[in-house]
């Protein structure tokens, strides 16, 4: 308190700043409470979204839904997709199926992609979550096909090729391979997967002749590997990590050692 | 209330009080529940363009009528409309939308600003249905409130949902909206989004009244902030008003009718107020009506500018 002040200001101060701290201490306190509990709010309510957004990661996305972080942002859940699908594929994920809710998806087994050479459902997206840059529905990317070699009937030994035949990238997604046999002179004809051509449609996992496909559309992610950049293929002179082996003659100032040439052994034991 | 010398409650104008009755003919009743009856018929209609566009193909001139939902749909063929509010969501997780979705939520923005922003509330939403069936029923049940909850965290939940969207990535109310959930379900076929609409039933009926639509809803919210400025309007006329409370008794959002500020104001400034017609129908002495914002001319304010012309007058 200033010691100018007379003391009849001085005691009208202190009243004054009695109720004043009282209701600031009653203010302070309400905003306080209202924080924390709009805090925990946000805190729960983030956590649900959280729990959604991990519900499904391998759930099948209509063409053009390429990153599910992005597509789960833009879509708006308006099923306009789903309406203009002419083969009644897509499906809008209601609450309590493990898909976040309201989202497109499909389940091949049941109706595949048909992979419509206009994309309508791409068209009807108004939000952009399906990507209208996607014109060639060949390059879109909904799934992979993944065999289990386990059950599939041709890697069992038998003719069955149905998902070669089916494909509708036919012969760059799958290819035929024949695999010779110890016992008998008949060759094995295999089904392989190609990811650089493979949309993931479904069409072959639809086709499957066995009780549960045996080959199935997943998310790339799940299971796809990464050879990563520290193993060079050096017989495959035009892959792209091979370059610099094409040309012999290294540039003489250069004396950085090139990047896996180090041996494992080198030096101090 | 002033008390005459027969016993009489008189108003604040001077004429004797008196309640609502309800006409005992159909047709009264039928006038009493016009506005109820106006409602149903829009809610179900928009349901129904829905609806029939999805699955009986209904088209005009060759256009599918109105394809999507209350989230985003196209009118005939060409006419975007979205919901502003997913779409402010959206736009606040910092990802680009296309120019459709953005032209939509400007004209259903518009429309609702211009119309009455919670016009949305009573004449469109489909929970709307259900909270209004809780509500109903609570007039034959003896049921009191569990508690008591400040109408204005629906503000608080309005913010929130922009807050968590942007920190998120996804839009927070879109992802839980039981509106939404309802709405997709009954044109998209049947989940588990019933247990969320049943849950605000039974939170309405026997927990709070217009507990929903009333406290939480941050669509509401948006749509009160959006209609600060809309055309229709409640009107309301001092002179005939005897202060009875009937209009009170019936509105989901009594705190809107504060007749001093509708006084002062007249008409019911609020944009709370969703014009679900419920006073206007109740009211004794039909000092309340439907208007525009611009027709509504107050008394004191006519005063006002005869003063000054009358200052104007003398000053030249």
């Amino acid at each position: 308190m200033a010691g100018d002040v007379s003391l009849a200001t001085r005691l009208c101060t202190i009243n004054t700043m009695a109720s004043m701290s009282k209701s600031r201490r009653e203010f302070l306190t309400k905003s306080a409470q209202g924080v924390a509990l709009a805090s925990t709010g946000g805190l729960v309510w983030s956590y649900l979204l959280q729990q959604q957004a991990q519900a499904m990661p391998d759930a099948i996305r209509p063409p053009g839904a390429h990153d599910e972080k992005d597509f789960y942002a833009k879509c708006i859940k308006c099923g306009q997709c789903v309406r203009d699908c002419p083969f009644d594929t897509l499906k809008l994920a209601p609450a309590g199926v493990a898909v976040p809710i309201g989202t497109p998806y499909f389940t091949a087994r049941d109706v595949p992609c048909y992979m419509c050479e206009d994309i309508p459902c791409v068209k009807a997206c108004p939000t952009g979550a399906l990507d209208p840059a996607l014109e060639n529905i060949e390059e879109s990317r909904m799934g992979l096909a993944v065999i289990d070699i386990e059950n599939c009937l041709s890697w069992l030994g038998l003719r069955c090729e149905i998902c070669h035949r089916e494909c509708p990238v036919q012969n760059r997604a799958i290819t035929i391979e024949h695999h010779p046999r110890k016992i008998s002179k008949h060759a094995m004809f295999v089904p392989l997967v190609h990811s650089d051509a493979c949309t993931g449609c479904g069409v072959c996992e639809k086709a499957c002749p066995t009780q549960k496909a045996a080959i199935r559309v997943v998310q790339p992610e799940l299971v796809q590997g990464k050879v990563g950049d520290h193993y060079r293929l050096g017989w495959k002179t035009d892959s792209p990590i091979t370059q610099d082996f094409k040309t012999m003659d290294r540039p003489e100032s250069s004396d950085i050692e090139p990047t896996g040439l180090d041996y494992l052994n080198q030096g101090e034991l | 209330m002033v008390m005459d010398s027969d016993n009489v409650k008189l108003g604040p104008n001077g004429k004797p009080v008196r309640p609502f009755v309800m006409p005992t003919t159909l047709p009264g009743k039928l006038r009493v529940w016009r506005f109820i009856i106006y409602r149903r018929i829009v809610q179900v209609s928009t349901l129904l363009l829905f609806f029939g566009t999805a699955h009986w193909g209904w088209t005009i001139a060759n256009e599918p009528v109105l394809m999507g939902n209350l989230s985003s749909s196209t009118l005939l063929g060409t006419i975007p409309l979205a919901d502003p509010f997913a779409v402010l969501q959206i736009l606040l997780t910092q990802h680009i939308l296309t120019k459709e979705v953005l032209i939509g939520a400007v004209i259903v923005l518009l429309g609702y600003g211009l119309l009455g922003g919670r016009v949305w509330c009573s004449w469109v939403c489909p929970i709307n249905m259900v909270t209004d069936f809780s509500a109903w029923l609570r007039r034959f049940l003896p049921i009191t409130d569990l508690f008591h909850i400040n109408r204005n965290i629906r503000y608080i939940i309005f913010a929130l949902s922009l807050v968590v969207s942007a920190i998120m990535g996804v839009a927070a109310f879109e992802w839980i909206s039981p509106i939404s959930m309802f709405h997709r379900e009954i044109i998209f076929g049947v989940g588990m989004g019933w247990m969320a609409i049943l849950g605000i039933f039974l939170f309405d009926l026997f927990v709070l009244r217009h507990g929903w639509c009333g406290h939480l809803c941050p669509l509401g919210a948006f749509y009160s902030l959006v209609g600060k400025v809309a055309m229709i309007r409640v009107r309301f006329d001092t002179a005939t008003c005897t202060h009875c409370g009937e209009c009170a008794r019936v509105c989901p959002e009594p705190q809107v009718l504060n007749l001093r500020k509708a006084s002062a104001a007249g008409m019911i400034a609020s944009s709370e107020c969703t014009n679900c017609g419920r006073c206007i129908t109740v009211c004794p002495e039909d000092t309340l009506n439907f208007d525009l914002r611009t027709r509504i001319t107050l008394p004191e304010k006519d005063i006002t500018k005869k003063h000054l012309e009358s200052h104007q007058r003398r000053a030249a």
